[in-house]
């Protein structure tokens, strides 16, 4: 790890400028993520701005009736509280799916949404990876890639996003707030990650001392009938090789609304609006969610390892749909060994 | 006050040192000045160093040296030097010797500086440029190249091949053939390997370090270093899991100990989790059987052959195939065992190496050929039991596989299986049962013990073993507390010194039995000095008896005849005014009872496992483990064993695996995100059944050890029932969804008839 210099931010303004003092500065909020990256020297920042003890650690109810979720709130804190775990049940699921209940205790919602990718290449200082070192290529396309991107993938890298939390905010249309040098602005969701293009070193599109002090979630979104479903090589602590967040408003057997992001597949969470469009209205059928699953996986590629996920990204699908529309959930029932 | 320790559940006697923290590990000794050292490894797999430019992080503050094959010299010369009491043949791998490069991620530096942090970090500024030369790596691909096994490491033997397996199997009318994969995997014990080297005024040095056997370590470095054997001293009280990594000594000691030497000051050199991924590992093996049956389920052949890895430097081997030849009654056995040379690190013993592998394999086939001829898995085992030891033609000192069936079975619910597969389910979920057998050697060692009885009643008995965490010290503690009718209070157990009375390698699950019986002769004759003191007291109730007149319980000395006329073991030492007693003692296995019994130890296994239909998820809700393994001699500290060796069976089934990638030769999920071990969440019900096995042959405790029998049977069993289950059988480990999805797709391809 490289010497680093530390300040404790009091105030986000501050915060902001001190990170934007130094072109290599970064935040720290639990430092889940980035300490691990520091202690491999894939991150090596010279300076750290601890914002821990910014105002950002409440949830509170918007005026408009939406949720507000402070970027420094844990990932435990965010999934057990109330308004959370009654109105917007999709990410109380999405959360307790990921990590373990020591790494949610201390992880942000903040520095989730900032997570790295978990591709083995990008943590190796002995391979090449154009994430770490733009330019000297992609290990994984012709390496072992069982846990790669099958969607929205370049040539220059195949990794995945890795946060279970992000794909519930992707399926239920949030919003960060981002206060920056220029002043604070709000970027959706679907808008915030990136795709790998030619640019892979890029994750999101936040800019250098860009703080994130929250995430609004819409009033009244996807209360009932949602199901986060996370298939992984074992049953808790492992990243997802597939997740899937799906989230439906019924009347009778007709989808009203409907709204499904996938995990594991793609460089930012993924989500086909245009599918999504296509079935509403529709009577709610296994055919009708496999045509569904279909078309939201018609654009993807397998680099051979990661081959199989195609067909259980579509399988997923179909069972996240369905458990969502009997209101049955994998992850709560079973919460006392999680 | 009792007295009757062995096959009580006594609770560890060094559990609460462990739990309060109080208990030492390797790296926890502190000294004045103590350095710290960063290991520095290959980025490569297979070339040269043409330089490693250390300029920019000797200039780091707190650096004191940084060694490399560049600045090491006066290190032995031949190679039989480097030779540890468990290498494989071949030339051992020396750390800091030269510049060529042997596998990814071998040790080729090490930075001292004065703290941790500052080391790690000058690390990163050494800049080495290699000469990379063509690698080979992928053991699938290079089957072509194998070679047969040799004779050398110790305790391996070449299997036997009887009879005409491949006419007969040519011309069976029931038979299978198939050809079971799985992966490296590396032991990621809890605990890092760690030395603290203390250099002391005198040429002498003292090694804190995590081992499985103090007297090899002090060996191998002796050798090395060209020091006296009694001025190397090695010390391990506690070692925080081990599964076999620990038995060669691995190069952090070495490291260590050159820094101590050169810059004459402590040193301690810690690996960190991703170079725990930097040395043995189970390795990767490619197994093919092939088995034939008569109507009546009778095996009428069997073929196995295993191709499993080393690295270029030395053939590591282990028992794979031969298990086939001994468990089950055929005339016709073939077997073959060979190694390919790959450019990796040697492989090394990992818990239950080869039985391990082997039933993975052969007990799937078994279950295969019992489909076959349509006969329940569990009936099929009973028709081909094997009496006596297939190969050696001699019957077993004990087995009682049998009850392990009958007792699993009865406790699983086996009856109400129906033999069809995909014949259980609950919603999507299929369910399967499947179950498999294991043996594994009873074997004993010579070993010594020394016990010290002082004039307070209080016992300390010492041996050079080590506790990787199975319950040494609790057992040997009552065993000795057992044979001199003494409270376990009053009895302290050492180990894990070079200056104890020397003790094998803690391996081959023969501790117990070796160190057991040397613990129990040293306190016999502890007791035949105390009757014969006894005896001597003047105007005493014991006073003239002879030994076999007297015994001994709750610290007492008394007539068999008379328990009233006794005296304590205090009250014996005051009067005959004996300040101690000491005594030194050696056991070994006896050398007739080999030349007519096998001694082997046999679990049977019993999995449930739910598949999901659609997404081939796995998971194991219930498993049955019934060993036979003689006398238990502490059922907590042993019933441990067994679950942990379960837990690690259903990981090995389901997760385990280090992933190579071959353009790289380099393994890629080296840390313990992506290495994946059952988790919690993956364990369900264990249920865990030691049937009366009674042997008075096999050691004078009648123990078998049970460090590594429960393990064997666990990935097949699960294995078995994810054909139960699904009706597709995945012959490779892991057994991970990918692979139960595309096997079901395969097999819905397929026309049946
Ligand atoms: C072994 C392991 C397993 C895991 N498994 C899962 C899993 O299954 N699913 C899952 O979703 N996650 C998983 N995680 C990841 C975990 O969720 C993240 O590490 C965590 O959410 C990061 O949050 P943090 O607050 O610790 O971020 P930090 O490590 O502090 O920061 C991460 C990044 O975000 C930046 N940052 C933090 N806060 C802000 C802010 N407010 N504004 C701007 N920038 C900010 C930092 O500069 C840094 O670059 C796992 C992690 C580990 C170590
Ligand atoms: S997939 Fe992306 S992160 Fe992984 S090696 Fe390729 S470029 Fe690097």
């Amino acid at each position: 790890m490289n010497s680093f210099s530390y300040h404790r931010a009091a105030h986000p303004v501050e915060a902001v400028k001190d990170v934007n003092n130094q072109s290599d500065a970064k935040f720290v909020a639990g430092g889940t993520n980035l300490f691990d990256l520091m202690k491999l020297n894939i991150e090596k920042p010279s300076h750290l701005t601890d914002i821990n003890r910014l105002d950002l650690g409440k949830i509170e109810v918007l005026p408009n009736n939406g949720l507000r979720l402070g970027a420094l709130v844990t990932n435990a804190a965010t999934a057990w509280n109330k308004d959370v775990e009654e109105n917007y049940p999709l990410l109380s699921q999405a959360i307790l799916a990921g990590a373990s209940p020591q790494l949610r205790n201390m992880a942000t919602n903040g520095g989730n949404t900032l997570q790295r990718t978990r591709c083995y290449y990008f943590y190796d200082l002995a391979t090449p990876c154009n994430k770490r070192e733009p330019g000297t290529g992609c290990s994984a396309i012709n390496g072992f890639n069982r846990i790669h991107a099958i969607l929205g993938t370049s040539e220059t890298c195949i990794a995945t996003h890795p946060s279970d939390m992000c794909v519930a905010l992707m399926a239920l249309d949030a919003k960060v707030n981002v206060t920056g040098v220029n002043g604070e602005r709000t970027i959706d969701f679907a808008d915030f990650h990136r795709l790998p293009g030619d640019t892979p070193h890029l994750d999101n599109h936040l800019e250098h001392g860009d703080l994130i002090t929250s995430i609004d979630l819409p009033a009244d979104h996807f209360k009932t009938n949602v199901a986060y479903l996370k298939l992984r090589d074992r049953q808790s602590y492992a990243f997802a090789l597939v997740s899937v967040a799906a989230a439906l408003k019924m009347e009778g057997n007709v989808i009203q609304d409907v709204s499904v992001a996938l995990g594991g597949v793609a460089h930012k969470p993924w989500r086909d609006r245009q599918a999504e469009e296509q079935l509403k209205g529709q009577s709610a059928t296994a055919a009708g969610f496999r045509e569904f699953a279909e078309t939201v996986l018609s654009g993807a590629r397998g680099f051979g390892h990661n081959t199989f996920k195609i067909e259980l990204a579509k399988r997923a699908i179909v069972r996240a749909l369905t458990m969502a529309l009997k209101n049955e959930s994998t992850i709560l029932s079973d919460l006392s060994k999680a | 006050m009792k007295t009757n320790y062995t096959g009580q559940p006594a609770n560890r006697v060094d559990g609460s040192l462990k739990v309060t923290g109080t208990a030492k590990y390797a790296a926890e000794f502190e000294a004045e000045g103590l350095l710290f050292g960063y290991i520095i490894n290959s980025t490569i797999a297979k070339g040269k160093i043409k330089e490693i430019d250390i300029s920019q992080a000797m200039q780091v503050a707190g650096v004191v040296q940084i060694f490399t094959h560049e600045n090491v010299s006066g290190l032995a010369w031949f190679n039989k030097s480097y030779k540890d009491m468990d290498s494989p043949p071949g030339d051992p791998f020396r750390p800091l010797y030269d510049h060529k490069i042997r596998y990814s991620m071998q040790p080729i530096g090490l930075v001292v500086a004065t703290t941790f942090e500052v080391a790690r970090f000058a690390a990163s500024l050494i800049k080495v440029t290699y000469k990379e030369e063509k690698l080979v790596t992928n053991l699938q691909d290079n089957l072509h190249r194998s070679k047969k096994a040799p004779m050398g490491k110790v305790g391996y033997v070449q299997p036997k091949s009887r009879g005409d397996a491949e006419s007969v199997f040519a011309k069976a009318e029931y038979k299978i053939e198939g050809e079971y994969v799985h992966a490296a995997e590396h032991h990621n014990p809890l605990e890092m390997f760690a030395t603290t080297a203390i250099w002391e005024e005198d040429g002498k040095v003292t090694l804190y370090d995590k081992t499985q056997g103090v007297s090899n370590v002090q060996l191998y470095i002796s050798n090395i270093f060209g020091l006296s054997l009694k001025n190397v001293r090695v010390v391990s009280p506690f070692v925080g899991g081990g599964f076999g990594s620990g038995l060669r000594p691995q190069y952090q000691v070495f490291m260590a100990t050159l820094a101590a030497l050169e810059l004459r000051r402590p040193v301690r050199v810690v690996m960190t989790r991703q170079q725990m991924f930097s040395f043995g590992h189970r390795p990767g093996t490619v197994q093919r059987v092939a088995m034939s049956a008569d109507e009546n389920g009778k095996l009428t052949s069997i073929q196995h052959e295993a191709y499993g890895e080393t690295s270029q430097f030395e053939d590591y081997t282990e028992i794979v195939v031969n298990w086939s030849g001994t468990m089950y009654n055929c005339e016709n056995v073939k077997l073959k065992y060979e190694l390919v040379k790959l450019d990796v690190a040697t492989p090394t013993d990992m818990r239950a190496p080869g039985a391990v592998t082997s039933a993975h394999a052969f007990e799937s086939a078994i279950d295969e050929i019992a489909y076959a001829v349509k006969i329940d898995p569990l009936e099929f085992r009973k028709i081909n039991y094997a009496e006596d030891d297939q190969v050696e033609g001699k019957p077993y000192s004990s087995k009682e596989l049998r009850a392990c069936y009958d007792q699993g079975a009865a406790k699983f619910g086996w009856s109400g299986r129906s033999i069809e597969p995909r014949s259980m389910r609950e919603g999507n979920q299929l369910i399967g049962w499947g179950m498999a057998n294991g043996a594994w050697d009873a074997l004993q060692m010579p070993a010594k013990a020394q016990a010290v009885l002082s004039l307070d009643g209080k016992l300390t008995v010492s041996s050079g073993t080590s506790e990787i965490g199975t319950g040494t010290y609790t057992i040997m503690t009552q065993i000795a507390a057992e044979t001199l009718g003494m409270d376990i209070n009053d009895v302290t157990f050492k180990l894990g010194d070079t200056l104890m009375p020397m003790a094998p390698l803690q391996g081959g699950s023969w501790t117990a039995a070796s160190v057991g019986s040397a613990v129990k002769a040293v306190c016999e004759e502890v007791k035949a000095k105390l009757f014969k003191l006894a005896s001597k007291t003047k105007h005493s109730p014991l006073s003239g008896a002879a030994p076999k007149e007297l015994t001994m319980a709750e610290g007492h000395i008394f007539l068999i005849s008379d328990p009233g006329s006794r005296l304590s073991i205090i009250e014996v030492m005051r009067l005959t005014e004996t300040d101690s007693i000491i005594e030194s003692g050696m056991s070994g296995p006896d050398p007739a009872a080999k030349t007519t019994h096998s001694f082997n130890s046999h679990a049977a296994v019993f999995a449930e496992v739910k598949v999901d239909e659609d997404l081939g998820t796995v998971i194991v809700t219930r498993v049955v483990c019934a060993v036979a393994a003689g006398k238990i001699l502490n059922p907590k500290t042993a019933g441990s064993q067994i679950l942990g060796s379960v837990v690690w069976g259903i990981s090995k089934a389901l997760e385990e695996e280090t992933v190579m990638d071959n353009n790289f030769g380099r393994f890629m999920n080296h840390n313990l995100g992506e290495y994946h071990v059952a988790v919690n969440k993956d364990i369900n019900d264990i249920d865990i059944i030691f049937v009366e096995e009674h042997d008075d042959l096999v050691n004078p405790l009648g123990i078998k050890g049970v460090g590594e029998i429960g393990i064997i049977a666990v990935a097949p069993a699960i294995a078995n029932a994810v054909f139960h289950a699904t009706g597709v059988r995945v012959r490779d480990l892991p057994i991970t969804m990918d692979k139960v999805l595309q096997l079901a797709e395969e097999d819905k391809n397929q026309v049946r008839v």
